[in-house]
């Protein structure tokens, strides 16, 4: 079947078996690694991106269910000259060690920073408790997350 | 000013935080087809037939093998004792023994092409009585290999004296299980292989591609030069990638058999139960002293489960003997081990591999003491530690300790934790009779690292034109920040600016020899070959620069501001690096050392662990609130990286301790084969950890430097369990086994109270 979807803001026309997961049509089909999967479970987040602004997990998702719909990536994070704060802040504090779980962890903040205004650590590790990381005990990542919420916001576009 | 010491981000990071690693599911190889296994769905049977019919009109389907199409020897456990018998064909042949073994291989144009088609390949048994748990499999009711004769894949037994415990005032025994869990490195297994003319190369998600070659090499008859290894980007691997695994090494035969790359990547599904599972001890302890507080004789008996192939598993007790005493200078000490096949997944090693085992097991017996004589467990552990004017300290199994202060770091840690006021809290809601009691839990620990194979690494500096350098080196990081570190320590001897010094590893083609990354060896043994590479190249520079000073080389000296060699006392007249660079021009051996290290041996890293919970008496709710760690891992390079691998060590520990257990029902079927099921820990069930420096610097080395990747695991876990117990202990609980879950712990306090009733 056809679908169109918009990708780290350019505009993707595929076509895709109707059973394609969402994130093996983001790495199998327009080649975008960054997006990793950890699980065949939908346990450990290591697939999450931004759909239409709100983290999922993309293996949860049929690439069908997102035609029309906009994505972001990790690819997509970024500003032209700089790193988005959560990343920053990630990079800062160590939040990432073997970076197989970072991409999912990174978006999964970025959207929980979104969402909820006042986090402080437990609502921190509440809201990531879709996000599996095997290497950092979580507490760097938690460290990253608070100070990137303390960042002002800034565009990343 | 040095370099060294300050928390340097890391360099590796931009690129997995802004497009992703590229690990072996993302390597894009033209050409390739899948391979899919299709697995055992029995944990011991015979196989009658396997019929491929159906699944070779599969859509996209090349081709099907099955154990009688490969033509490659089984793969021997390449450990010392292990049975030729116990070693496992790359695809099963006649029998099965364990639910995930290998049956069969499909090579699809697409990937889910290749599951589709695994689903249709039919497989009859013959089911055959399974053993499963390793105490079981020493009465040899069941064998997996009859043509051995016994489940004991490597004896190990020492004398028992008869007058062990004579003497003693009070002994303690107790069986503890060390229970069998997942290592869950995020990134599951993935690779490729592919030819090129005569030669093979193999990508793997692998923590020592040195050691991948070998094996490779070893099990096609291959001369070495004709095998690369390369791991791409590896998603962690805890022990559990240090070898190849049979998924790897049939790869290259695919590719051979099909005339195409293949490319490979499991599920979690089969991760599960196909990766390497890690601890898995049965472990007797018997513990004697006098009421007074000091330990007199200790014995350890060990039965470890290795699962259905021997594999690094079987080899754990060999590790945890050389720790049985832990901290402590006890008279007498016996170990005894056996490692029994039984139908599971084979085990291997897993962050610690057999010293967190040796430290659960001493640390429970030192609390089971300590409880038995009414004495605080942080005051027993003090009165047994090794004295600090006793080291270098030979323990009665040979160990040979470097360096310690193991009282000072249960001191930090009981400051730190404010022990007494924790006491103190604890008496309160006793007292008061609230459901939510706290318990507190001390661990005193000593480990082994850099302690198996050679405890060399090699490292190779150079300099490029232009005045840049680049560091090869033998270790395998995946996500211990060895190009971070590396390159600090290069550009400390150097005087180049670490931005300008590349960075090499995980190549065989690039690198000649390496040990890789496992055992927390790399700092002391490759980390320590780069500073000395590194000091030999700036000697070697040094003459270089004498030559073209027309200067004496004793007086040239390096500016390492500026990377600037000169005359001492004359900086104005000097040549750069690039200088000297260019003055080599095509002598290729000019500007490079290649080393490798030879530390006098491994180091012991100790610490002192306090851990603090609240348990909910009503419904055994466990909640981990606190986790103070005093680690010593002598002298540190980089203490952003340091604490980094501290952490995770702890989150592990405080995993098994809490929550995770790879579980089979009585018949071998694996009742946590993914992450639903597998308890994996997360951020929620975590506190923030609160680290406290401490550093003795190990004479060993010239870094002073000592492992610090398993310290936090082999600490924590018996610091967690402990507590768990102690919040209870008021009831009359002496010991709950590992994963303290709610159920179990509420069972032992229904146990206690039933108890108490009588
Ligand atoms: S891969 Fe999507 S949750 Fe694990
Ligand atoms: S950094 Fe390795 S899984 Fe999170």
């Amino acid at each position: 079947m056809k679908i169109t979807t918009t990708v780290n803001g350019e505009q993707r026309d595929s076509e895709v078996e109707p059973r394609l997961l969402l994130v093996h049509y983001l790495r199998d089909v327009l080649g975008l690694t960054g997006t990793n999967v950890g699980c065949d479970t939908s346990s450990c987040g290591a697939c999450t991106v931004l759909l239409d602004g709100e983290s999922v997990k993309s293996c949860t998702v049929l690439a069908a269910q997102a035609d029309g719909s906009s994505i972001t990536t990790i690819e997509g994070l970024a500003g032209p000259d700089r790193m988005h704060p959560v990343q920053e802040a990630f990079q800062e504090h160590h939040g990432l060690q073997c970076g197989y779980c970072t991409p999912g962890m990174v978006m999964a903040a970025v959207s929980l920073i979104e969402e909820v205004p006042d986090l402080d650590e437990a609502k921190v590790r509440e809201g990531l408790e879709g996000n599996l990381c095997r290497c950092t005990g979580y507490h760097n990542i938690v460290k990253a997350v608070l100070a990137a919420a303390k960042t002002p916001a800034r565009s990343a576009s | 000013m040095s370099i060294l010491g300050n928390r340097v981000q890391r360099r590796e990071d931009p690129k997995f935080l802004t497009t992703g690693g590229v690990y072996g599911d993302d390597l894009k190889i033209e050409g390739a087809l899948w391979a899919t296994f299709v697995r055992s769905t029995m944990a011991h049977a015979r196989l009658t037939s396997l019929d491929v019919t159906e699944a070779r009109n599969r859509p996209g389907v090349v081709a099907i093998y099955t154990g009688e199409d490969v033509d490659l020897p089984p793969v021997p456990a390449g450990l010392p004792g292990v049975p030729d018998v116990m070693a496992r064909p790359v695809l099963a042949k006649g029998v099965v023994r364990f639910v995930g073994e290998a049956v069969a291989v499909v090579l699809t144009e697409e990937r889910y092409q290749g599951e589709d088609a695994a689903e249709s390949v039919f497989v009859d048994y013959e089911p055959l009585p399974a053993v499963v748990d390793p105490v079981s499999a020493l009465t040899g009711d069941v064998l997996l290999f009859p043509e051995h004769g016994s489940n004991v894949a490597v004896p190990m037994n020492e004398p028992q004296a008869e007058d062990f415990f004579d003497g003693c005032e009070v002994v303690v025994r107790h069986r503890l299980i060390n229970q069998r869990v997942a290592p869950c490195p995020l990134e599951v297994r993935s690779g490729a292989a592919m030819w090129e003319g005569d030669r093979v190369i193999q990508y793997a998600s692998n923590q020592a591609p040195h050691g991948a070659k070998a094996a490779i090499a070893g099990l096609y008859g291959l001369e070495a030069d004709r095998v690369r290894v390369i791991a791409p980007d590896v998603g962690g691997g805890f022990g559990a990638k240090i070898g190849l695994y049979v998924e790897d090494l049939i790869l290259p035969w695919l590719a051979k058999a099909a005339g195409r790359p293949v490319h490979w990547t499991e599920t979690r599904s089969e991760s599960m139960l196909a990766l390497g599972h890690g601890r898995a001890q049965v472990q007797d302890v018997a513990i004697g002293g006098s009421r007074d507080g000091k330990v007199e004789a200790y014995r350890l008996e060990v039965v470890q489960d290795a699962g259905a192939y021997p594999s690094l598993g079987s080899f754990l007790p060999a590790l945890t003997r050389l720790m049985t005493s832990g901290t402590y200078d006890i008279p007498k000490v016996e170990f005894s081990a056996a490692s029994m096949v039984t139908n599971t997944t084979p085990t291997v090693a897993y962050r610690g591999a057999g010293r967190p085992e040796a430290t659960a097991a001493i640390e429970r017996a030192m609390d089971l003491f300590a409880a038995e004589i009414g004495m605080d467990p942080a005051e027993v552990r003090k009165r047994n530690v090794v004295a600090n004017d006793k080291f270098p300290f030979t323990t009665p199994t040979g160990t040979v300790y470097d360096i310690g202060d193991y009282g000072g770091a249960i001191d930090l840690a009981l400051q730190a934790s404010d022990y007494q006021a924790l006491r103190a809290e604890q008496a309160t809601r006793r007292s008061s009779g609230d459901t939510t009691q706290i318990g507190i839990g001390v661990s005193s620990y000593v480990e082994i690292t850099n302690g198996a194979g050679p405890p060399g690494e090699y490292a190779k500096v150079e300099i490029l034109p232009g005045g840049k350098a680049r560091v090869y080196t033998g270790t395998s990081p995946h996500g211990q920040g060895h190009e971070t570190a590396w390159t600090m320590l290069a550009s400390e001897q150097l005087g180049i600016p670490m931005e300008d010094i590349e960075f090499v590893a995980n190549d065989t083609d690039l690198v000649p020899e390496g040990g890789g990354t496992m055992g927390s060896r790399s700092l002391q043994s490759g980390g320590l070959a780069v500073h000395e590479a590194s000091i030999a190249l700036v000697d070697k520079a040094a003459k270089l620069a004498a030559e073209l000073l027309e200067a004496n080389a004793d007086d040239v000296v390096l500016d390492k501001v500026g990377g600037r060699f000169h005359v001492a006392g004359t900086p104005a007249v000097g040549r750069s690096w690039a200088e000297l660079a260019e003055a080599a021009g095509d002598d290729g051996d000019a500007l490079v050392v290649a080393h490798s290290s030879s530390p006098a041996g491994p180091t012991f890293p100790f610490g002192a662990h306090v851990a603090v919970v609240e348990v909910d008496t009503d419904t055994g709710r466990v909640k981990l609130t606190r986790l103070v760690a005093v680690d010593d891992a002598g002298t540190i390079v980089n203490p952003l990286l340091a604490e980094g691998q501290r952490h995770g060590g702890l989150a592990q520990g405080a995993a098994q301790a809490l929550m995770e257990e790879v579980r089979y029902d009585d018949d071998g079927n694996p009742v946590t084969s993914n992450l639903a099921d597998y308890a994996m820990i997360s951020a929620t069930e975590l506190p923030s950890f609160e680290l406290v420096a401490m550093a003795t610097p190990t004479p060993i080395n010239a870094l002073g430097a000592k492992g610090i990747g398993e310290s936090g695991t082999i600490g924590s876990t018996p610091a967690v369990q402990s507590a768990v117990v102690d919040a209870l202990a008021h009831l009359g609980v002496r010991h709950i086994d590992m994963p303290a879950t709610p159920e179990r712990v509420w069972r032992a306090v229904a146990a206690a109270q039933s108890t108490a009733a009588e």
